[in-house]
């Protein structure tokens, strides 16, 4: 109690911070490609410890979790993912990289998260699991592992279809909201590398998703953690699996293309 | 179920001193937090954790609301022999885990 | 300003007011050393009986500065020869102001072949932590060490 009392103090101060500081760059613009940097490379050298070894990173308990479901049969279909996708290190290698991507059924972006929900109710016939999950996380932890190492594509600028979904989460992220009148922008384009109080100001590139987070002292979803960040802007937060997330994710991902997706990644 | 990892080497020589990473998902409730309401959420811990290497005690461990969720414990022990390494988390509400590993002992 | 969160408009303007006031808030005082509150003293009681606790033979190794005290790794080891004659009968940490003063209780003895445990613990707040070891002579050894924990200005639910 005492600590988010103090943690509204230092919110205030730190706004008060922020807003005295001078933007750093002439314009809320994109961060050079060659400057982008990882939140990992931001933390203390035991969380990136934690990160860096499956035994004492708590996010392989989700991981190994998501193993488990992949080979269970599920639902009315009595199929497991396994039966239809066989060995996921063959088979999701890579996919969580191309994510979110354009689902031709709905005519819009859908996160990892939606595809594996899809997956659940049309495929498996099985009820679908609620977002933050310790099901639908482990089952993502798991195909999200799969493409540790491997660069995050440029899904956006190479489908045409998802173009305008791409320009209405870079409109999000650049739009001040809330009662603090912040963008996403100010923070994470503008002011990366600073502090907020006692915490490293991040760029906020989606790779290590989903992570572990001391904070939570669990796993969760890149739905989540910007639900946290409007809770800290006191903007409205939208439900989740909201198209607004799905678009702002889709623009994260651009804005972090080529940078290694580091799932299941652990942060404070 | 609660899930466990346990990192302990296949093959050891023997007198050679191992370490042993374990990792298991657990909440570790405090018991000293409130919800919103302001009602106390009742403590739901894990109170303690044992090593036996072919059944015999090697570490033993009691523990409280301090250590972090999903605890993460490491310790040592020397091979002996080959055999197996027994690992037991015991807890309120009844909570019991059991995970097993062999090791090879040259 | 969804309701769900429960901060109202007038606590943000009551915090905004405080601003100031967070630097402090961000950076209190380590305690003294040697002034251990009641409860931590009591759980050392516990531990070492009338027994005297000497500094040394034992190394808390804990990162000075946190970036969530929610997960704070922490070492020990002990230097001892770990045989049948001479070793490590059990460490102990203790803390100084979460609302319970024992961490964690370990049993090992000279099988363990080296006194060395690793966890994560938690920390409500900044505060002097302590390790303290038993020698199968009976005898106790101890490291203290203080953990500043930072605190986000990020607001979360």
């Amino acid at each position: 109690m005492t600590r988010s009392i103090a943690r509204g103090l230092c919110a205030a101060a730190a706004v008060a911070l922020i807003l005295s500081c001078p933007i750093r760059s002439g314009d809320a613009g994109n961060i050079p490609l060659d400057q982008r940097r990882s939140s990992y490379e931001l933390m203390s050298p035991p969380t990136r410890a934690m990160q860096d070894d499956d035994t004492a990173n708590p996010g392989t308990l989700w991981v190994l979790d998501g193993e488990a479901l992949w080979q269970r049969e599920s639902g009315a279909a009595g199929q497991a993912c396994a039966g239809c996708h066989g060995d996921a290190a063959q088979s999701m290698k890579g996919v969580a990289a191309r994510y979110p991507a354009f689902d031709a059924s709905s005519g819009r972006p859908i996160d990892l998260e939606q595809r594996i929900v899809d997956c659940r109710v049309e495929r498996q016939r099985a009820p679908a699991p609620a977002r933050e999950s310790k099901e639908l996380l482990a089952l993502t932890a798991f195909v999200a592992r799969q493409s540790r190492g491997m660069a995050i594509e440029d899904v956006a600028g190479k489908d045409e279809r998802l173009r305008p979904f791409l320009e209405s989460g870079r409109a999000a992220f650049e739009q001040r909201q809330g009662q603090l009148n912040l963008s996403c922008a100010n923070c994470h384009d503008d002011n990366w590398g600073r502090s907020l109080a006692g915490n490293a100001v991040p760029q906020g590139h989606p790779t290590g998703y989903p992570i572990y987070r001391l904070e939570w002292q669990g796993m969760g979803s890149l739905q989540r953690r910007l639900r946290n960040c409007m809770i800290g802007m006191r903007a409205e937060t939208y439900a989740y699996g909201s198209p607004e997330y799905v678009d702002l994710q889709l623009y994260l991902a651009w804005r972090a293309r080529g940078m290694p997706v580091e799932a299941p990644g652990v942060r404070p | 179920m609660a899930r466990a990892l346990i990192n302990v080497p296949a093959r050891a020589k023997r007198g050679e001193v191992i370490a042993i990473k374990t990792l298991i998902s657990h909440v570790m409730e405090s018991g000293f937090r409130h919800t919103s309401d302001g009602v106390r959420v009742a403590r739901d811990i894990i109170t303690t954790f044992d090593c036996t290497y072919n059944g015999v005690e090697v570490f033993h461990a009691d523990l409280y609301s301090a250590i972090a969720a999903n605890p993460f414990i490491t310790f040592h022990t020397v091979a002996t022999e080959s055999g197996t390494l027994v690992f037991k988390w015991t807890g309120d509400n009844g909570f019991s885990a059991t995970e097993s590993v062999t090791i090879q002992v040259e | 300003m969804s309701a769900e969160n429960g901060v109202t408009r007038r606590d943000v303007l009551r915090h905004a007011g405080a601003a100031t006031l967070a630097i402090a808030v961000v950076r209190p005082p380590i305690g003294e050393a040697e002034s251990a509150p009641a409860a931590m003293q009591e759980a050392i009681r516990k531990i070492v009986g009338d027994a005297k606790i000497n500094p040394g033979k034992v190394k808390l190794d804990v990162p000075p500065l946190v970036d969530n005290g929610n997960v704070v790794g922490c070492a020990v080891t002990v230097d001892s020869p770990m045989t049948a004659a001479d070793h490590v009968k059990a460490i102990h940490i203790v803390n100084e102001k979460n609302p319970q003063a024992n961490v964690i209780s370990v049993r090992l003895g000279p099988r363990a072949g080296t006194p060395a445990i690793a966890t994560r613990i938690r920390l409500a707040d900044t505060q002097e932590i302590m390790a303290i070891a038993e020698l199968s002579d009976g005898s106790f050894w101890s490291d203290r060490a203080n953990v500043i924990i930072t605190l986000g200005a990020c607001l979360e639910d």
